[in-house]
């Protein structure tokens, strides 16, 4: 019993930190589908935990924090837009940049705002995202097995956690069934033939980096004021990236997607779990190796080795209407 | 009509374009600096006193641009061939293995100008080989390098973690860092080269690694325009397609031009490594692969340009740290906010005046 109880802890810290790698996952399949390339995910994630923590500090509500932190995700992947899309300049540069951006604001403004090193106050139980009990889950814990998965992987987390997963069937369901979708993935393709349709490319594309920010404000902010009760000096911490590893990972498609962010966020909980404890037979397995897990794994996939992963077509490469 | 394909003389392009871009970058950190309710004036004033003020100011100054002339080159020569190379960080954190393996194993025994060839050429190919998958992925794969570059950074800083805290680290030392080197595995400080000037460079690192990083740029331009590869290179960067049809090898150079550029950047390891701090420590790098990538479109590419933006960068740091301890509401990291706007500005909009500015110098030569 012993095993299992340490099973359902290392799935219950893999939700938790499964979450803000699905945000910015979905929301670079938004972003990436519709052919531009999105290096900044990382940064406007850690935008969007400051201004979430910032506003949730300030007016004590969590929705208006996630409300803010969407709002300056949002602002983050305009300036990416502009870039990319009106000015056709290089995409990657455009998210390099960014990221600095908000590396560096983040910590000048958090300082010169509240004076303890970068981070914002501590929230007050009420400003944060509270953990939600599912029903039954206290009168089910005493089931074998199913009991305590359902009280501590599947109950017990809080709104945004539900929303993440919700928003897999819901990015799938927009992506692949509806016009918008249909439209969105064809600019990532072949932008021409958009055009030639008399779609605006330039609105579609600035919608899909809207999504985009979208969804990477609601990852900022599970991190600043769900997962945590301040913003802490760069808390994104390479997520970001991992993201966009799950993403490619997942050949650009959001089930999978899904599954590339749990398998990411469990070696995340694994080198948690693993510091310090010792395998019998093995040894010592240093954190380091889950550390790198994701990013080796994603090269593998890369070389060929597991599948071919296809990119969209024209992802990179600025549009330029023919005169 | 369009302005894309008016052509307009090498001052504006070359000069004015990235001027008025560079102002705009400026001009928006000098807002934030003011919206915090810290004059921006005298904040640039404190910043270039303390980048410039005094001999040691100084030597901090070009001990920075030293590891940023490094990294600008590394990342300016993939940009050539039409990578990005994003790995630049990664390649300097392992240069610093190659580097520091060579200064372990030799500093008993040698003075340090037979140790530093070696040093050099350590350094260049454990960077150049941690450019080598990338660039073969790239290759032979198509798997953008971009993306296998960050991954290799996230890779390499996990690898250097570990040989850090399990095996370089001195047994019984909290520290993950290697033993100091001795004298002859450091690499010695240029107090005469400031004398020259009649500056003293009290406990600043400004040491060697200076002179061969202008070597470096000056091989560079040779390499770039002067000859055979760095031509092939060249075409490839503006039309891959072109450069296939006149029988130009693609993979070749692919890979050739990544292991240049991450040779450049494992270099870069020499001037913290062994011009200052004397031992391998965790995150010695400190983002300056990063910085390469902002010297690099700064200096529009070009190992003299780079140099310049480099020293840009260099006072950007050391002012920024003095800056500071005088205006502590301004913390340090407004250097990443003022480094993320010259990348933005310089490199992703970079294009953003042009059409006005094609507009006004058509009207000025018409009239």
């Amino acid at each position: 019993m012993d095993y299992f109880d340490t099973l359902v802890s290392i799935l219950g810290s893999t939700i938790r930190l499964s979450i803000p790698l699905l945000f910015t996952a979905l929301a670079g399949l938004f972003s990436e589908r519709a052919g531009v390339f999105d290096i900044g995910l990382e940064g406007k994630m850690l935008a969007a935990a400051f201004a979430s923590a910032c506003v949730a500090y300030l007016t004590g509500n969590p929705w208006l924090g996630l409300l803010g932190g969407i709002a300056i995700s949002i602002v983050f992947s305009l300036v990416h837009g502009f870039a990319a899309i009106t000015n056709r300049g290089n995409q990657i540069v455009s998210g390099v940049a960014l990221n600095f951006v908000a590396a560096g604001l983040t910590l000048v403004l958090g300082q010169a705002w509240f004076s303890q090193g970068g981070r914002t106050p501590q929230l007050a139980g009420e400003a944060r995202f509270q953990p939600i009990t599912l029903p039954f889950a206290d009168a089910l814990r005493e089931v074998p097995f199913l009991g305590p998965l359902y009280a501590n992987v599947i109950s017990g987390n809080n709104i945004l956690t539900y929303l993440a997963f919700a928003a897999v069937p819901i990015s799938w369901w927009v992506l692949f069934r509806t016009r918008f979708g249909l439209r969105l993935r064809a600019v990532g393709e072949n932008p021409g033939a958009v055009d030639t349709a008399g779609i605006s490319v330039t609105w579609l594309r600035y919608r899909a980096v809207i999504v985009a920010g979208f969804l990477c404000g609601f990852a900022g902010a599970y991190l600043a004021i769900a997962q945590s009760a301040a913003f802490i000096k760069d808390m994104s911490a390479g997520k970001g990236y991992i993201a966009l590893a799950a993403l490619i990972f997942a050949k650009w498609k959001p089930v999978p997607v899904m599954f590339a962010c749990l398998l990411f966020g469990f070696l995340d909980a694994m080198a948690n779990f693993m510091q310090g404890k010792s395998v019998p037979g093995i040894g010592e397995v240093p954190v380091q190796i889950f550390q790198a897990l994701p990013y080796v794994l994603t090269c593998i996939l890369l070389a060929g080795f597991i599948g071919i992963a296809h990119p969209p077509k024209a992802g990179g490469v600025p549009y330029t209407k023919e005169r | 009509m369009s302005t894309a394909s008016v052509p307009l003389p090498n001052w504006i392009t070359y000069g004015l374009i990235p001027l008025l871009n560079l102002a705009l970058a400026f001009l928006i950190s000098g807002l934030v600096v003011w919206s915090i309710g810290e004059n921006p004036f005298e904040a640039l004033r404190l910043l270039v006193d303390g980048a410039l003020g005094r001999g040691d100011a100084i030597g901090f100054t070009l001990f920075y641009t030293t590891s940023f002339i490094f990294t600008g080159l590394s990342v300016a020569v993939a940009f050539h061939a039409g990578l990005f190379n994003i790995g630049a960080e990664g390649q300097a954190y392992l240069g610093g293995l190659g580097a520091a393996l060579v200064a372990l194993a030799l500093d008993h025994y040698v003075p340090w100008y037979v140790t530093m060839p070696f040093a050099i050429i350590g350094a260049a190919l454990f960077g150049a080989a941690w450019a080598f998958i990338p660039a073969w992925l790239q290759a032979s794969r198509g798997s953008h390098v971009v993306i296998t570059t960050i991954m290799f950074n996230f890779i390499g800083a996990a690898l250097m973690v570990y040989l850090l805290v399990n095996v370089l680290i001195v047994p019984g030392n909290m520290a993950p860092e290697t033993r100091t080197f001795l004298e002859g595995g450091q690499l010695p400080k240029l107090d005469w080269l400031m004398a020259l000037f009649g500056l003293k460079l009290g406990p600043a690192p400004f040491n060697v690694s200076f002179l061969i990083a202008l070597v470096m740029a000056f091989l560079v331009w040779v390499l770039i325009w002067r000859t055979k590869l760095g031509y092939e290179m060249r075409t490839l960067g503006i039309s891959p397609t072109a450069a296939v049809y006149a029988g130009i090898p693609y993979s070749r150079t692919v890979i050739i031009a990544m292991l240049i550029s991450g040779g450049l950047a494992g270099m870069m390891a020499l001037n913290p490594v062994m011009g200052s701090s004397a031992r391998l420590q965790v995150e010695f790098v400190g983002g300056a692969g990063f910085v390469g990538i902002a010297v690099s479109l700064m200096g529009r590419s070009h190992p003299v340009g780079i140099v310049i933006a480099a020293l840009l960068f260099g006072i950007l740091y050391q002012g920024g740290a003095d800056l500071s301890f005088e205006m502590p509401n301004i913390t340090r990291e407004m250097i990443v906010v003022i480094q993320g706007l010259v990348i933005l500005f310089a490199g992703a909009l970079e294009y953003m005046f042009r059409p006005a500015i094609v507009h006004l110098y058509l009207r000025l030569k018409r009239a």
